[in-house]
């Protein structure tokens, strides 16, 4: 800032020329009409389809009836959320959620980082790039053709029943998709060859970033191929690690909806069927509006208190840690 | 030694990974290409064994894959341009550092990185719109992201304060300042930003799905996909496709091969842009990594 004086005068000199309070709100907010046009319809436009619905959570609180207004329905109070903690489906699909969200944090984790760390070992610059580009294909179909490809693959003419047969590994064709156990390594198996490439860009990112000098050091000191990836490489990457991680766990009540739902079927429906196929379930095809509702406030408020908490935890490692 | 074998496992695992990623793409290609009848025996892997474009002639005269062919480009084309237009507007507004609502537009739509109201009061708000039933349920519901606007807004505070100072002394007002000086320059994040909007335009079904479904005249590409899937997954065959292949004269296509064909329809685009826009993505990742 200025020097104090000189700071001082100004505001002084100002008080005579610039009214104060509202009445300046608005003389401003005249002379910016240009950036109230350009921003005030979208901010409307954000009310009316981001926190208008936030209001249907009352619904929660209803026992919510098609065609009656929103206004008289009739309100119970806390029994829809007593329903929905008596309901073991609603369990067994907070179960779900919360397992595979783990088999995403950790299984995505793992594989990004080794895939970051042997696509850094290849000398080869076009077969680095080739590979790359091939690896981020899947991130950008649609789940619809992924799990299009995805059920023809684990099909019972498909390629794997086909190497596990000539393989010998197996006798007779599996029915992947219908043995409920299996929807989980499945999952795991199908967001991994999605989204593994994609994830593998900050990492990759985060190594280019290292201080190559400490490879030098490293060499000097004959440092093998595997202890620089080691006490070099990875050291390196811990910020983001950590960082990435701990933002993660605020994601944990959303495994995603479109991999159990396009996968999922009625086989392997008591391993696939998660919250927001409850919701949807519950709400659009039983109408059930009131429980769903129900289910889905009690997942966003726990949502949302993961999220807070991971954000702080990560701004306060930020700070120590990154800078 | 220790370091050749690792390279030659370095090799081969990355390989592997680009054969375990590209196979089900050529595979699928291979039996859309591929006779219908034939495909049934098997045995089809990399490369067509009968050629044929019989099932492509097939799914195009399909009234209803022409159509929702058409919806999905309109979607990408309109949803994308009104989204970069409407995000570049609001971030630069919020980049300003004399705007006297800037905060206030800033944090409310920061927030809604936290907070949605969920699935069945959206669908309610949606049917009070009377957006039922309308093209327009594509395009409004997703229009501004908080993501997309910081991303943005970033980009326009790290260009050089002088431009904007002299495009503001030669008396020029936001509007002209926004049109002819920010927008040129927000090149590089805008198309960053479109790719992430057109790629998430076209491959979005839900929204088809859960308001559209009984709007033929609106239905995409992708929702046509996920009703064929959805069919044989239930190993019920699809009535329309089936009806009409029973008929005879327009050759013998199987459900099996009506299924490739609309894989490879679908995916096509993406497959043929991404590599172009690449250099882009990540650029705008980094930008979004680095300030967020």
């Amino acid at each position: 800032m200025e020097h104090p004086l000189l700071a001082n005068q100004t505001s002084v000199t100002s008080v005579g020329t610039k009214p104060k309070g509202i009445k300046r709100f608005f003389r401003l907010l005249w002379k910016q009409r240009a950036l109230v046009l350009m921003s005030v319809p979208f901010v409307i436009w954000l009310f009316i389809f981001r926190y208008v619905p936030l209001w249907g959570w009352i619904i929660a609180f209803q026992d919510y009836q098609l065609g009656k207004e929103l206004w008289d329905q009739e309100w119970v109070g806390f029994k829809q959320f007593e329903a929905l903690f008596n309901e073991p489906r609603f369990w067994r699909a907070l179960r779900n959620t919360i397992v595979m969200s783990f088999i995403n944090l950790v299984l995505g984790f793992t594989t990004a980082i080794t895939l970051a760390l042997l696509l850094n070992e290849l000398r080869h610059l076009l077969f680095k790039r080739v590979v790359q580009t091939i690896s981020y294909l899947p991130h950008f179909i649609s789940w619809v053709v992924a799990a299009g490809i995805i059920q023809v693959t684990l099909s019972p003419d498909g390629i794997v029943n086909e190497l596990l047969l000539r393989l010998g590994l197996i006798k007779d064709e599996l029915l992947f998709l219908g043995i409920g156990e299996w929807f989980w390594g499945i999952y795991g198996a199908s967001i991994v060859w999605k989204d593994v490439g994609w994830n593998a860009i900050i990492y990759l990112a985060a190594i280019a970033m290292i201080d190559p000098a400490l490879y030098e050091a490293a060499e000097m000191d004959g440092a093998s191929r595997f202890r620089k990836m080691w006490h070099v490489t990875l050291p390196g990457m811990r910020p983001v690690i950590v960082v990435l991680l701990i933002l993660n766990i605020g994601y944990l009540m959303e495994s995603g909806f479109e991999p159990q739902f396009l996968l999922g079927n009625g086989m392997n429906m008591r391993y696939s069927e998660n919250i927001d196929i409850f919701v949807l379930k519950y709400g659009i095809q039983l109408f059930n509006f009131s429980l769903a509702v129900a289910a889905g406030m009690f997942r966003t408020v726990v949502s949302v208190i993961l999220l807070v908490a991971a954000n702080s935890i990560a701004r306060r490692l930020n700070e120590t840690r990154l800078y | 030694m220790g370091d050749r074998v690792f390279e030659t496992c370095n090799y081969l695992a990355l390989t592997l990974l680009m054969v375990v990623t590209l196979y089900p793409f050529l595979n699928t290609l291979a039996v859309s290409l591929n006779d219908a009848q034939d495909s049934i025996r098997g045995g089809i892997y990399l490369w067509p064994r009968k050629w044929t474009l019989e099932n492509y002639r097939f799914v195009f005269e399909e009234a209803s894959v022409l159509n929702a062919t058409l919806i999905s480009v309109l979607r990408t084309v309109i949803g994308t341009v009104l989204t970069v237009f409407g995000s570049a507007m609001v971030a630069y507004t919020i980049s300003r550092p004399e705007y006297v609502l800037r905060k206030f537009v800033t944090i409310a739509f920061v927030l809604t990185l936290y907070v949605n109201g969920g699935l069945i009061p959206n669908y309610l708000l949606i049917r009070e719109l009377h957006l039922i039933g309308t093209f327009w349920v594509y395009i409004l519901p997703g229009l501004i992201g908080a993501f997309n606007l910081i991303i943005i807004r970033s980009f326009i505070e790290n260009l050089p304060d002088n431009i904007l100072e002299a495009s503001k002394i030669d008396g020029a007002g936001d509007f002209r300042t926004f049109f002819h000086i920010v927008l040129p320059l927000c090149t590089p994040v805008l198309a960053t930003v479109s790719l992430f909007t057109g790629v998430w335009q076209w491959n979005s079904w839900f929204d088809v799905f859960l308001y559209n479904s009984s709007y033929e005249h609106l239905s995409t590409l992708q929702y046509e996909l996920q009703k064929i899937l959805s069919f044989s997954q239930a190993s019920i065959q699809r009535v329309d496709f089936n009806a009409a292949a029973a008929q005879g004269g327009i050759g013998q296509v199987t459900p099996y091969a009506i299924r490739a064909t609309m894989t490879i329809v679908a995916s096509v685009p993406i497959i043929m842009v991404y590599p172009f826009l690449q250099r882009y993505f990540v650029q705008g990742m980094m930008i979004g990594g680095v300030k967020e």
